[in-house]
């Protein structure tokens, strides 16, 4: 079938690029001006180049954060996905419980960033925090304010407690739009529940999933206020990811110049990695 | 392979009935012989998916044994029972290729994969899937689905009934017709017992050799495409099948015989008009009323064109009466008489037919 190409169209279109404009490209423009520039202040700029941008990427410090914001990424990404499915799955899909276990599922998405940073921080305080004392009374030396590894597993737990509920959603709403029917020819085709799993829920998920992987990735990518409230990113550079990194070098340090080019190649990375994901999930479907 | 019996079956969705009414299905009892070819025809919401699914082992009859052979299997869930059955919407496996869907039933019931290959094919064959086998299945157009979902029934060998919910809704109308005719052939060439749910007359009464027609939650009659033709026990079977359906007018007893606003009828079940107790109607079939010389006087009101036959709407004082008179022949204006046969025209007590 071949479609009907309307030139009119664009017009419609017009007010929304506007907005678009004014609240994405024109900042976004400002930031490659100034990536490009150097500035002491007072308007005045010098052209710089590239300079800023092979700074950065040749920076040891940028790798570290990279490295790190990979790495708490893809740890959250393995923890959430196969939880929330597993939880999706266990709740059930009808009766009064649905819409109890939904509105407690909802409950973590519904407080706001620096909260659930407060929240964590207080949590796990090892001298008072419920989680610390916890911890420490049952002979676990734990303190996240000092110790590294006690502070990235108190920042991927908080993530994990904040946006498993959004994976549990997703894929429940993918679970619930499965006819009755598959169950019940796989029930007659004597298909045992992986199978079921591996041959119809799964299969049926996969768009959500996708969607789901790609906003936890986009998100967990730019994740900035619960770990700047939790650890403000220590101890010392432990748990600074990209975005903090970002900020210290913007407003900590002032340094214009390297924080644009910073922002810009923090945004290629994301929409780049992206649009492969989004590629390679879907290059077999028609949507 | 074996017969089907259901016994004293009733079904319910509430868990206590208040009314009759609340019953999905009222009281059923219907033997299905091995290697039959039956429909269950009846309108949306009369309770023959209920049924289906009550023989499929997906629902558990409230009252009531299911019997495969001499065995009780009500309470055997449905991979248990050795059944097949084909979904309104097709069900197939989307990640999984033509062949791994024919393949699945056998695979999961730990089949040698040898035997599983030579089944497959075999199926593949029949159906005329074999080019396709090794594509995705989520590639395959509406009618191909529903071959696949009926081949996983076939490939079975073990396999009691085969069951089809509405199976055609979904195929372009071009389609239906083929595949239609796919199935009786594949009924008669392997022989099992097929049970085809539907509330399309026509598919019913060319797939089935005996019609299974319910209303209500209730069989109405059990017959072969002729005898619901013929012989309707039931107003409703008169009014469903057919097009248009029997005429039904009310009748008065005179002098031991039938009649219609004082006029007589001889009727073919004139022996058992023995003070019958509740509302008499006579129903005829359009096939079989003609015009005449003499009979009931009536008004023609209208006449339709329906290709090789044409549809007379004629008025009886209140009544309308519908006859079929073929193309060619003459239809008098206005003022006419008509003859019922009288082998085909019946009484009906509280619609049921009089014995």
């Amino acid at each position: 079938m071949s479609k009907t190409v309307n030139q009119k169209a664009w017009f419609f279109v017009l007010p929304v690029l506007a907005l678009v404009a004014f609240n994405a490209i024109i900042p976004l423009m400002t930031v490659v001006n100034y990536s490009l520039q150097e500035t002491f202040g007072d308007n005045v700029f010098f052209w710089a180049g590239t300079q800023w941008f092979q700074d950065v990427l040749g920076s040891e410090r940028f790798h570290a954060a990279l490295g790190r914001q990979l790495l708490f990424t893809f740890t959250i990404l393995i923890i959430e996905i196969p939880l929330g499915v597993a939880i999706a799955l266990a709740m059930p899909r009808t009766g009064p419980w649905v819409s109890v276990c939904l509105v407690l599922m909802a409950l973590p998405l519904l407080i706001p960033w620096n909260v659930v940073g407060a929240m964590w921080n207080i949590f796990a305080l090892p001298d008072i925090g419920l989680l610390g004392h916890t911890l420490n009374a049952l002979g676990w030396d734990y303190n996240f304010t000092r110790n590294p590894g006690d502070a990235w597993m108190t920042v991927i737990l908080m993530d994990v407690w904040h946006w498993t509920s959004l994976v549990v959603l997703l894929a429940y709403a993918g679970l619930v739009s499965i006819p009755d029917a598959y169950y019940q020819a796989a029930k007659i085709d004597g298909a045992r529940p992986w199978a079921i799993f591996r041959y119809i829920q799964l299969p049926k998920m996969k768009r959500v999933l996708t969607i789901a992987i790609l906003l936890r990735f986009m998100d967990s990518f730019n994740i900035y206020t619960e770990p700047f409230v939790l650890t403000g990113g220590g101890p010392g550079n432990s748990t600074t990811l990209l975005s903090i990194d970002l900020v210290k070098v913007a407003l900590g340090q002032f340094d214009l110049g390297p924080a644009a080019a910073m922002s810009l190649i923090y945004f290629l990375i994301i929409l780049l990695s992206s649009w492969i994901f989004y590629a390679v999930m879907t290059r077999n479907e028609e949507w | 392979m074996a017969k089907i019996t259901l016994e004293h079956l009733r079904h319910s969705y509430m868990a206590n009935p208040p009314t009759e009414a609340d019953w999905a299905l009222r009281r059923l009892d219907i033997d299905w012989d091995d290697g039959g070819a039956y429909a269950l025809l009846g309108p949306s919401g009369c309770g023959k998916t209920t049924l289906l699914n009550i023989v499929s082992g997906l629902l558990k009859p409230t009252e009531g044994r299911v019997l495969f052979d001499d065995l009780d299997v009500t309470d055997l869930p449905p991979d248990q029972r050795q059944i097949a059955q084909v979904f309104q919407f097709p069900v197939i496996y989307d990640t999984m290729t033509v062949y791994g869907n024919l393949a699945f039933p056998l695979r999961n019931r730990n089949v040698p994969e040898k035997e599983v290959d030579q089944r497959v094919r075999q199926i593949a064959d029949m159906l005329d899937l074999t080019d396709r086998l090794d594509s995705r299945a989520s590639g395959l157009t509406a009618d191909g689905k529903q071959k696949i979902s009926l081949g996983r029934g076939l490939v079975r060998s073990d396999v009691n009934v085969i069951m089809f919910d509405e199976p055609l809704t979904v195929i372009d109308p071009h389609l239906k017709w083929v595949l239609r005719s796919k199935l009786k052939e594949l009924h008669q060439e392997v022989g099992r017992t097929m049970i085809y749910v539907t509330h399309d007359q026509t598919e019913a009464l060319t797939f089935a050799d005996r019609v299974v027609v319910m209303n209500l939650g209730e069989v109405v009659q059990i017959g072969t495409p002729v005898e619901l033709f013929e012989r309707p026990e039931h107003t409703f079977v008169g009014h469903f099948i057919g097009s248009p359906g029997m005429n039904v007018l009310p009748c008065e007893l005179a002098d031991g015989g039938a009649s219609i606003e004082g006029h007589r009828v001889t009727v073919a079940n004139a022996s058992a008009l023995n003070e019958p107790d509740g509302v008499l109607e006579i129903g005829i079939r359009p096939e079989f009323v003609s015009f005449a010389d003499q009979g009931l006087p009536v008004d023609v009101v209208r006449v339709s064109d329906a290709g090789r036959y044409r549809i007379v709407d004629t008025r009886l004082g209140a009544h309308s009466i519908k006859l079929l008179v073929r193309e060619g022949e003459s239809v008098p204006s206005e003022r006419a008489y008509l003859r019922f046969d009288p082998e085909r025209t019946r009484v009906y007590c509280d619609s049921r037919v009089l014995t």
